[in-house]
């Protein structure tokens, strides 16, 4: 069955990791829903966090063949297991004077952040699981949204049963 | 020592500084490197320089494609690292077609290519071409030098790449100002390769389940491939094969990994093998891989491959297992401590009923062709090297119907034996690669068995072979056409053989230009005398076989089709 895995990978930081990665999504025709690239505690090394598209098959070929880049630390497939999953986004909304309120309302219940305001637009800061993400979004529609800057998808196991690292 | 070096008194504090360029090559000696292949150009020079006066032998092919294909085959003829250097852009461009086929045929190689200025890097230089973007998929690993004190890990840990695990090759790209800076040298730094770890032994309770599936099997089959020639595990499969009781197929690669004299041997199955070990796969209940991986040359239609069978899949690649072909019982691991396993658990069982299906099989449907044909039928030539060599010759091919001919007619008894491009299917491959084959086995007899077509495109190496006195030998199966080509056209394509001929030149009167040794042989009867004058040459030698054009290789699993849907089989009953 085709899903979403979140597949966290940590790397070796050093040049060229990004391409090797890149590279090879592309030469197997696996998909990339997001790719999210960043440090970590350990300076010589960068955590990639990958959302795949694709049935158990495809994504066990998936971390196989990340594995195998020499580059690659480590590989694990978040399936299964109780991790939390994060997506922060910038927004830009229209603000007509008169839904000004409603749209601050709205903000408030998704538990948003304006970082910036402007003439007619308001800037929001928010973070959560993408079907958050997208359900702000899709409220936000009916005033105008102007622009939409997405981090992707990061994750991380919770601590207990079946721990990170 | 060279010039460059600035060597202090030892007494004093002061560190020891070589260029980058020295420490390239005391590297590479101190890991074993006696013999390179390589090409020079601008960038490449200070090492060159280096190499003026060093010990190592240094092969120059005519073009760096070749020089990859002989550090491939000296890799694969001696299971030690090939060693190949080049310079940038269009010397490095030049390397690709050897690295995937060295990748695809995990082929252990290091290539070093020069490169410009590092601050010249990104602008478009002379002779600048984004060699490690170039090269990532068709390389196992590579690396460009960015800081010159990490140069001699950098070339260690290439060679732990290039040869642990699956091995494959490994390019390192050396910017031109990295050779010449001055370097402390320091002990040598470990080697840092965090989360590169294969593993060896395989798990030991999916060894004795596969044990207890062998022992319980009534009609097993072992499918053997390269990996086991790379694992040098060829005597752990005799043991196990021979002690278990189990017929042996190969793919292509993996031909000398058994002995095809010996009677459980199957030879080779897939598009191209013997209808006998074809059929076996499709009935067999047991197929147990080893070092193989389930390629769509070897399995035809995948929905219907070995259908009665449970799969054991013996690799040290986990990526390999469950790709193509689900798999019941995986055992990651290298295939040499994998076996001694399982010899020691596997009870020898005689499988009366098995063994006799197959004999039926091997009587009827057995390798054939024209015996009384009044043309030269390859399949005759190849069968006359094979007495003619009292089948010892260290045997190389190009690509196409030459190369099957010679998997199904040569029977091969050693591991490294057979040298053939089986992945990237590289035409071009047959004469670097013997010439390859023959620096790393001075005095032993190697033989290109040729296209018309193959040879042509590397033929210019025919002066590598001259200047080194390499005398390797090359049997050309001239058909005038890309045969495997056209029968393709025959077959699918109603006979329409467009752009499948070309005008070939007189191949013996070339060989002689470049001064090796050059024979025509247009007649059947000249075929046995012809292949003694060659054996008996010490310099390299070309012959040039006019055999039958439009020979066909059967049997054909077509494309797509099952492994038991061979065409051709009727020819042979015709004959019998
Ligand atoms: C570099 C390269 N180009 C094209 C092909 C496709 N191809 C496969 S076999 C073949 C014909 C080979 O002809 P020849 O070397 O004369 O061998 P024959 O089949 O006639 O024995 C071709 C063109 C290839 N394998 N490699
Ligand atoms: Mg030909």
């Amino acid at each position: 069955m085709e899903q979403k895995h979140i597949i966290s990978t940590l790397v070796q930081n050093k040049p060229g990791v990004l391409a090797h990665v890149a590279g090879m999504f592309a030469a197997r025709a696996f998909n990339i829903d997001s790719l999210t690239v960043g440090r970590t505690e350990d300076p010589s090394m960068s955590r990639m966090t990958i959302v795949v598209i694709g049935d158990d098959r495809v994504v066990e070929q998936v971390r196989k063949q990340l594995a195998k880049i020499i580059s690659v630390v480590k590989v694990q497939d978040f399936t299964g297991q109780d991790i939390v999953i994060r997506d922060l986004m910038l927004i830009s909304v229209a603000t007509p004077p008169e839904k000004r309120s409603e749209i601050l309302a709205l903000i408030e219940m998704f538990r948003g952040k304006v970082v910036d305001i402007g003439p007619k637009f308001v800037m929001v800061e928010i973070a959560g699981p993408e079907n958050k993400i997208e359900a702000f979004i899709n409220s936000c529609r009916p005033y105008g949204v102007k622009n939409v800057v997405r981090t992707g998808t990061v994750a991380m196991a919770r601590y207990g049963r079946k721990r990170a690292d | 020592m060279s010039d460059n070096t600035i060597s202090t008194d030892p007494q004093s504090s002061e560190p020891i500084r070589k260029p980058g360029s020295q420490i390239i090559l005391d590297t590479l000696i101190e890991l074993g490197v006696d013999t390179m292949f390589g090409y020079l150009g601008g960038v490449i020079l200070p090492f060159f320089d280096k190499l003026y006066d060093s010990p190592i032998r240094f092969i120059n092919p005519r073009h760096e494609q070749g020089g990859t294909h002989m550090a491939d085959a000296y890799a694969r003829v001696t299971g030690k690292v090939g060693v190949m250097v080049a310079t940038s852009g269009p010397g490095a461009t030049n390397l690709t077609t050897g690295l995937a086929t060295a990748m695809m045929d995990s082929v252990p190689i290091v290539a070093m290519t020069g490169q410009v200025r590092t601050e010249l890097i990104g602008n478009d230089a002379f002779q600048e071409a984004d060699t490690t973007g170039i090269t990532r998929p068709v390389t196992k690993h590579n690396v460009i030098v960015k800081d010159p004190s990490e140069m001699g890990r950098i070339i260690r840990e290439a060679f732990h790449i290039a040869s642990t695990g699956r091995p494959g090759p490994v390019l390192i790209d050396i910017p031109v100002d990295m050779q010449v800076a001055q370097v402390e040298v320091t002990s040598p730094e470990k080697i840092k390769l965090p989360g590169y770890a294969s593993r060896t032994r395989g798990h030991s309770r999916q060894i004795s389940t596969a044990a207890a599936a062998i022992n319980e099997s009534e009609r097993p089959v072992l499918y053997v491939g390269g990996g086991v020639i790379i694992a040098n595990a060829s005597e752990e499969l005799r043991k196990f094969a021979q002690k278990a009781h189990l017929p042996v197929t190969m793919t292509l690669l993996g031909l000398g990994s058994y002995d095809q004299t010996r009677a459980e041997s199957l030879d080779m199955l897939g598009m191209h093998g013997a209808a006998y070990a074809n059929y076996a796969v499709q009935e067999c209940d047991l197929l147990i891989a080893l070092g193989a991986r389930f390629d769509d040359r070897v399995t035809g239609k995948l929905k219907t491959f070995a259908p009665h069978a449970k799969i054991i899949h013996i690799d040290i690649d986990p990526a390999s297992i469950s790709k193509n072909v689900h798999v019941d019982i995986p055992v990651v691991g290298d295939a040499k401590t994998i076996l001694s396993e399982l010899t020691k658990q596997v009870e020898h069982r005689e499988r009366k009923k098995w063994f006799s299906r197959i004999a039926e099989w091997k009587s009827k449907y057995p390798l054939r062709y024209d015996t009384a044909a009044t043309t030269i039928k390859p399949q005759h030539v190849i069968e006359e090297i094979y007495r003619r060599t009292k089948g010892d010759a260290t045997i190389v091919t190009g690509v196409g119907q030459h190369q099957m001919w010679t998997a199904q007619f040569y029977k091969f008894n050693r591991p490294r034996q057979f040298v053939s491009s089986g992945g990237l299917g590289t035409m071009g491959f047959g004469l670097p690669a013997a010439i390859g084959a023959q620096v790393a086995l001075p005095g032993e007899l190697v033989i290109d068995i040729d296209g018309d077509s193959s040879f042509n495109m590397t033929l210019g190496e025919l002066a590598t072979a001259v200047q080194y006195e390499l005398p390797v030998k090359v049997c050309i199966l001239n058909n005038g056409y890309m045969g495997m080509v056209r029968q393709w056209q025959e077959l699918f394509y109603g006979k329409r053989y467009s752009c499948s001929w070309l005008k070939n030149p007189d191949y013996a009167t070339v060989a002689r230009a470049f001064g090796a040794v050059g024979i025509t042989v247009e007649k059947k009867e000249d075929v046995a005398a012809a292949i003694d004058k060659m054996l008996g040459e010490n310099k390299p030698c070309v012959v040039d076989f006019r055999i039958d054009r439009e020979e066909n290789v059967w049997p054909m699993v077509a494309a797509g089709k099952s492994l038991d849907e061979m065409d051709g089989l009727d020819i042979f009953e015709s004959m019998a």
